[in-house]
């Protein structure tokens, strides 16, 4: 047998980045010459992947959600204002807050479907409701602590690895996994062409619904751990919807569904995180990480259509559509 | 995409966007003003005028101004209150103290108010809907300086008495115009402190939640050039945004790239916690520490015994609007500035407060106000 990893779509241009920005990291930053310059890096990455993955799931199968952000900090407030700074609080509160992560997810994905709005919609009115929710209930100022008990998931580790990089690769391998299986396939098929999914009887809806229960559940364990690693704070989850688009697009995963890898998607979050960390390193003001992202999300679309209507010239060259020399044309142009 | 980076990285000479923070020291931001700069440093010295202990009734070398034409014996006042906003914590505590206020004087007998929600549009229209309403008197919190201007000088010409508090309006029309001593003393608070507890050559990280607010950017200002005639190195200025998440990041950033920080300075201590425990996360002892008097800081520097300093812009400010009106309503008279005192603790213990909130403002002057602390909470 030779036996090859097997790279999906799209994953090798993302992971060349990232390896390059590590590489230079370790030039540039003294601890990253040691292992735990990496781990804490990993650590602080660990939400945004963690939210990636999930953004993943709604974007390849053809849809937003611009939610995950406001769900982040909605999820913090209320964990401060339940968890009341007692350890015996803490195993309900994170139960209850993946349960409502999984809920607002469940919302969006049923709208989405039934009433047929827009995700784009759906996801940007449930932004709009959370942040409107969490001001009227907090009157724009958190209350309540978090137990030291709940922080230990974002902040403390065992032994040297922390918590949350634990975590972290327990989500990427178990969504790697999830997207081989016949459901993760068929969720990417989704993206791609919705009626032959469903003239081939795969359950549409449910899929739809099951994306953004995915992504709503990840959110709120992200919130769990930013929580952890930051504690309370009304401003937590700002922006952190574009980040998680901008991660997921930088991963080469395809706008409106049906390309790309649940990795890729992944290591273009820690790309991301790298990114900033090195800009920071080297003295590049913080105000430019917008500008930087910015740059990044049309850079990586832009890259992912003119590959797009390349591979559409080589196939009609080569007359042989084939999913290899799609591969070689999308490597060779992101 | 490098390319494309270094594009990016041509457009950093916006006015807002800071340059590498090495030779930041070297110039004076545009809004540094040396006349007002000295003009509030010395408040922060001067004897105030006012009942010891009461810091929201004294006032700071007051020039008073008669207000007899607007006297209205009698009682049965309708107070009138059109607020910026309440959408942070520092607002969210001064609304509750100044509410507490009105309730403490039974000769208001209608209160009303209209939250604008940090919309200057909203806060024009708000003043004109005010102007038809009988108020006796009009309390004004402006969102915007320049663009509110206007709409005041409108409601001063109404013949109402108009009071303005917390930021100002570019037109001497109201009565009095309340504030504490400013930016500049505040940021200079902090910055003085870490002069005397940094050791020379040491180095200090400068940490600013958004530029182009002219109040906090009267606090760097300060804080740029007290540090610039100081021994310490400031080797960086960044901005956090407000967030916790990020503030930890860059502080852990320096960490690794100076390898040691010897103190940290800020414009506002909303995460000031989070960037204690940056330190405290590395394995490192915290240095001197500049927060302002939010409660989890408090807790964080009397826990831990942190060498820190709390600069504060009192929330006890919100008391002053309401005293002032009754007094112009009375026609007795009123400073035409009403500067109020600025303290800044350097001895926690004295306003720890365990079961307060973490985002409550210490320096409320609300202690002793019935009720408390349940409203506050």
């Amino acid at each position: 047998m030779n036996w090859r990893p097997r790279l999906a779509d799209g994953t090798a241009p993302v992971l060349i980045v990232l390896v390059v920005l590590l590489v230079t990291l370790a030039f540039v930053g003294p601890t990253f010459s040691e292992p735990a310059g990496y781990l804490a890096l990993l650590k602080r990455a660990a939400p945004l992947v963690i939210l990636a993955v999930g953004q993943y799931f709604v974007i390849v199968s053809g849809g937003f959600d611009l939610s995950v952000g406001s769900l982040v900090t909605a999820a913090v407030v209320i964990a401060a204002r339940l968890s009341d700074g007692a350890d015996a609080n803490t195993g309900w509160v994170i139960a209850l807050l993946l349960g409502f992560g999984l809920l607002v997810g469940l919302v969006n994905g049923l709208i989405t479907t039934r009433l047929l709005v827009p995700s784009f919609i759906v996801t940007l009115g449930m932004l709009l409701v959370l942040d409107g929710a969490v001001f009227l209930w907090t009157d724009g100022a958190p209350r309540g602590a978090l137990a030291p008990s709940f922080r230990v998931f974002g902040r403390g580790g065992f032994g040297q690895v922390p918590w949350s990089v634990l975590i972290l690769l327990g989500v990427v391998v178990a969504a790697a996994w999830f997207m081989r299986s016949g459901t993760g396939r068929t969720l990417v098929a989704l993206g791609d062409n919705e009626n032959a999914v469903r003239l081939a009887g795969g359950a549409v809806h449910r899929l739809r619904v099951l994306a953004f229960v995915l992504s709503g559940l990840l959110a709120a364990l992200a919130a769990i751990l930013l929580a952890g690693f930051a504690g309370v704070s009304a401003q937590v989850g700002q922006g952190l919807e574009f980040r998680a688009i901008t991660a997921v697009v930088l991963g080469g995963v395809v706008l409106g569904g049906g390309r790309g890898s649940v990795v890729a998607a992944a290591a273009g979050a820690l790309s991301l995180e790298a990114l900033f960390t090195l800009l920071n390193l080297i003295g590049v003001s913080g105000a430019l990480e917008s500008a930087v992202q910015g740059v990044i999300l049309i850079a990586a679309v832009a890259a992912a259509a003119h590959g797009k209507q390349l591979r559409r010239t080589h196939e009609q060259e080569v007359v042989r559509p084939g999913r290899g020399g799609a591969a070689r044309a999308d490597g060779v142009h992101q | 995409m490098a390319a494309l980076l270094a594009l990016t990285g041509c457009t950093s000479d916006l006015p807002n966007a800071e340059p590498a923070a090495a030779d930041k020291t070297d110039k004076t931001s545009e809004f540094f003003n040396q006349a007002e700069y000295d003009r509030q440093l010395k408040f922060r010295t001067a004897t105030p005028v006012g009942p010891d202990g009461k810091p929201w009734e004294q006032m700071l070398d007051p020039e008073l101004a008669d207000t007899a034409k607007y006297a209205k014996p009698g009682g049965k006042h309708h107070l009138c209150f059109s607020n910026a906003a309440v959408n942070n914590p520092w607002r969210q505590v001064g609304w509750k103290t100044m509410q507490q206020e009105v309730k403490l004087h039974p000769e208001i007998t209608k209160f009303t108010v209209l939250d604008a929600e940090g919309k200057d549009d909203k806060q024009i229209s708000d003043l004109q809907s005010l102007a038809g309403r009988g108020c006796s008197a009009l309390i004004v919190s402006p969102n915007t300086t320049a663009t509110l201007t206007p709409a005041v000088e409108a409601a001063c010409a109404t013949g109402v008495p108009v009071i303005v508090f917390d930021r100002g309006v570019q037109t001497k029309c109201p009565v009095t115009y309340i504030h504490p001593i400013g930016g500049f003393a505040f940021g200079a608070d902090g910055a003085e402190f870490l002069k005397e507890k940094v050791p020379a050559g040491g180095k200090v990280l400068a940490l600013r939640i958004l530029p182009g607010v002219d109040v906090l950017e009267q606090r760097w200002a300060a804080a740029d050039k007290i540090f610039a005639g100081s021994g310490v190195k400031v080797v960086g200025v960044e901005f956090t945004g407000g967030d916790a998440a990020k503030t930890k990041s860059i502080v852990s950033d320096y960490l690794q790239r100076e390898g040691k920080i010897d103190g940290v300075w800020m414009d506002a201590g909303a995460t000031a916690v989070a960037a204690v425990e940056a330190f405290q996360d590395a394995g490192v002892p915290v240095p001197p520490f500049v927060g302002e008097d939010q409660q989890d800081f408090l807790r964080t520097w009397a826990a831990d015994k942190l060498t820190a300093v709390a600069p504060t812009y009192p929330t006890y400010q919100w008391r002053t609007p309401v005293i002032a009106a009754l007094r112009i309503l009375e026609g007795q008279q009123v400073p035409k500035e009403w500067v109020l005192p600025q303290p800044k603790i350097t001895q926690v213990q004295d306003y720890v407060e365990q079961d307060m909130p973490p985002l409550h403002y210490a320096m409320c002057g609300c202690e002793s106000m019935p009720g408390y602390p349940g409203p506050w909470r």
